[in-house]
């Protein structure tokens, strides 16, 4: 049931434990409990809006970040991983197989603030070979969300 | 057709002027004559459409340029596919080169066995309440529409002994749909195995419609086909609208004994000749790639059983809980109403769009059908709104 509990909460962070319970066919207080269990156990980590960019507050500007690194002899690459995940300026963070190492999905207020962390942060961190540094023109999806509105097809209303 | 007043009327055939009329038809002018702001829970079709990657299929069929006549039976390389999955996820082992037609939706090959068995006079078992065109079509092909009830106290299953009760000696055969459509009821293995010694006792064919088969969502029984001795004298039929919700692709199949099937491809061959091969490449990549997505949707209806049993429960009609296809059947006998007295008012008073039970046979007096292929949010509102109109009854 944990199973079904996430699916349905990663479909819709906002569905209350009621819903899931009707969903389901379990009391609510099953859920509520399993649900506060998923979150003190860190296996729900938190719950967040999906916003269409041209929303993001005050217009904020994105890059994906692609970072090549040299791993440590005892740290392998959860050391600088780790270090680098820490500045507010990341909002993602993954260890990638191919050409680099680390995708970063950066966030910053202007195009300057990015290229500012990107060199004076980024780069210069021990351990960085190389970056290189896309900036988000438009998203069409994400989170298995597709953002732009398709036309809505109307089927019969009745058929047999 | 009573209203037809032109002198053509006499022209038409006499048989097929004494075809009762769907009365889903009339249902569906008077939902059609309301404002926008109406809930469907009347739609016997998938609400999701159909998964990318079977219309992305579509179009690369189309680009390259496979837009041609296939071999009658269907290509062989979908009939392939078929038994394939048959044999995977049924257990029926069936040869795609003989045992296997691909047809314009299950409602040819139901129509194609039908034709191909009935002798006139000769009888077909059903049950209702059932799929609407079931009567219609042993009508048209000469034969005697024979119906056993099925019961709400059964949950809707189709009992044995009543079976063998309308058994006579013009019984040709006996035709089932389980998942049903409208009441989702299921049949269990010892109701299967009773059918199948019935059927085997009076030498009589069994056609299993298995079109909701996939979404069955407790207590998942083997085909009827599967049981001992059944493969040689069952028809299995099924298709993609349900499942892989496509609907409108019109693909389905029947498979079982080559001597059926090739009857039954006699009638195809010189009515239809062959099923879009557009459509038939979309089935292909349904059956090669579309399982995951149609676990996701079977989820879907699930959940959305549960929500919609438990609220018209609450609301106040009865309504067991079915183990398959995308509807319920709860009993508004209790309303002192009757099914379209119900249907109709619900529908003018608080816009919910539900079908009378007598849609689907006699027996369907005292019930609604209400398709829960529609969004979480509008069942609630339906729900909510069903539960208004029986509180101002």
């Amino acid at each position: 049931m944990e199973k079904d509990i996430l699916r349905l909460l990663s479909e819709n962070g906002r569905i209350t434990a009621a819903e899931i319970a009707e969903r389901l066919d379990k009391s609510e207080d099953k859920i509520k409990n399993i649900i506060e269990k998923l979150e003190s156990e860190g296996i729900i980590k938190g719950y967040k809006a999906i916003i269409g960019e041209s929303d993001l507050p005050g217009n904020m500007v994105r890059a994906i970040i692609e970072v090549r690194i040299r791993p440590e002899r005892d740290g392998g690459f959860n050391h600088i991983a780790e270090r680098i995940g820490k500045f507010n300026e990341v909002v993602s963070l993954y260890l990638v197989s191919g050409g680099y190492d680390l995708q970063l999905e950066v966030q910053g207020d202007t195009l300057q603030d990015v290229a500012e962390f990107v060199s004076s942060k980024l780069a210069t961190i021990d351990g960085v070979i190389s970056t290189a540094t896309h900036f988000l023109l438009k998203k069409y999806k994400e989170s298995g969300l597709i953002l732009h509105n398709e036309e809505e097809y109307e089927r019969l209303k009745v058929t047999p | 057709m009573k209203d037809l007043k032109s002198p053509l009327r006499d022209k038409i055939a006499t048989h097929i002027l004494n075809l009762p009329k769907s009365g889903i038809r009339d249902f569906f002018e008077l939902v059609n004559s309301m404002d926008d702001n109406v809930i469907s829970l009347g739609i016997g079709e998938p609400d999701f459409v159909t998964p990318w990657n079977i219309r992305e299929a579509t179009i690369y069929s189309m680009e390259k340029g496979h837009t041609s006549y296939t071999s009658n039976l269907g290509t062989l390389s979908l009939r392939k596919e078929i038994c394939r999955y048959l044999d995977n996820d049924y257990g029926l082992n069936f040869n795609p080169v003989n045992e296997c037609i691909v047809t314009v939706g299950v409602s040819e090959a139901l129509d194609l066995i039908i034709r191909a068995l009935v002798n006139p006079g000769d009888e077909i078992i059903y049950h209702e309440p059932c799929y609407v065109s079931y009567a219609a079509e042993i009508s048209m092909a000469g034969g005697i529409p024979v119906p056993v009830i099925t019961r709400e106290e059964n949950d809707f299953a189709l009992d044995p002994d009543d079976v063998e009760k309308a058994i006579t000696p013009k019984t040709k055969a006996i035709l089932l749909n389980f998942p049903c459509n409208p009441t989702g009821a299921t049949l269990s293995v010892e109701q299967k195995e009773k059918i199948a010694e019935i059927a085997i006792k009076n030498d009589i064919v069994v056609i299993t419609d298995e079109i909701y088969s996939e979404l069955t969502y407790e207590d998942v029984t083997p085909s009827i086909a599967t049981l001992p001795g059944m493969k040689e004298r069952t028809v299995f039929l099924h298709g993609f609208s349900k499942a892989y919700a496509m609907t409108g692709f019109r693909i389905g199949y029947g498979c079982g004994p080559s001597e059926l099937i090739d009857a039954m491809m006699n009638i195809h061959q010189y009515t239809m000749l062959c099923a879009s091969i557009i459509a038939q490449e979309a089935a292909e990549e349904a059956l090669k790639n579309g399982k995951k997505e149609m676990i996701m949707m079977r989820t879907e209806y699930h959940e959305r059983r549960n929500v919609i049993v438990k609220g018209l429960n609450e609301a106040g009609l009865h309504c067991y809980k079915p183990k398959g296809s995308f509807y319920v059947f709860p009993r508004i006998a209790d309303t002192g109403l009757s099914s379209n007295e119900f249907a109709t008012r619900l529908l003018k008073e608080q816009n919910v769009a539900v079908v009378p039970g007598t849609a689907f046979g006699s027996c369907g007096e005292g019930f609604v059908r209400c398709a829960y292929a529609a969004s979480m949010g509008d069942l609630h509102e339906a729900v909510k709104r069903i539960k208004k109109f029986i509180d101002s009854l």
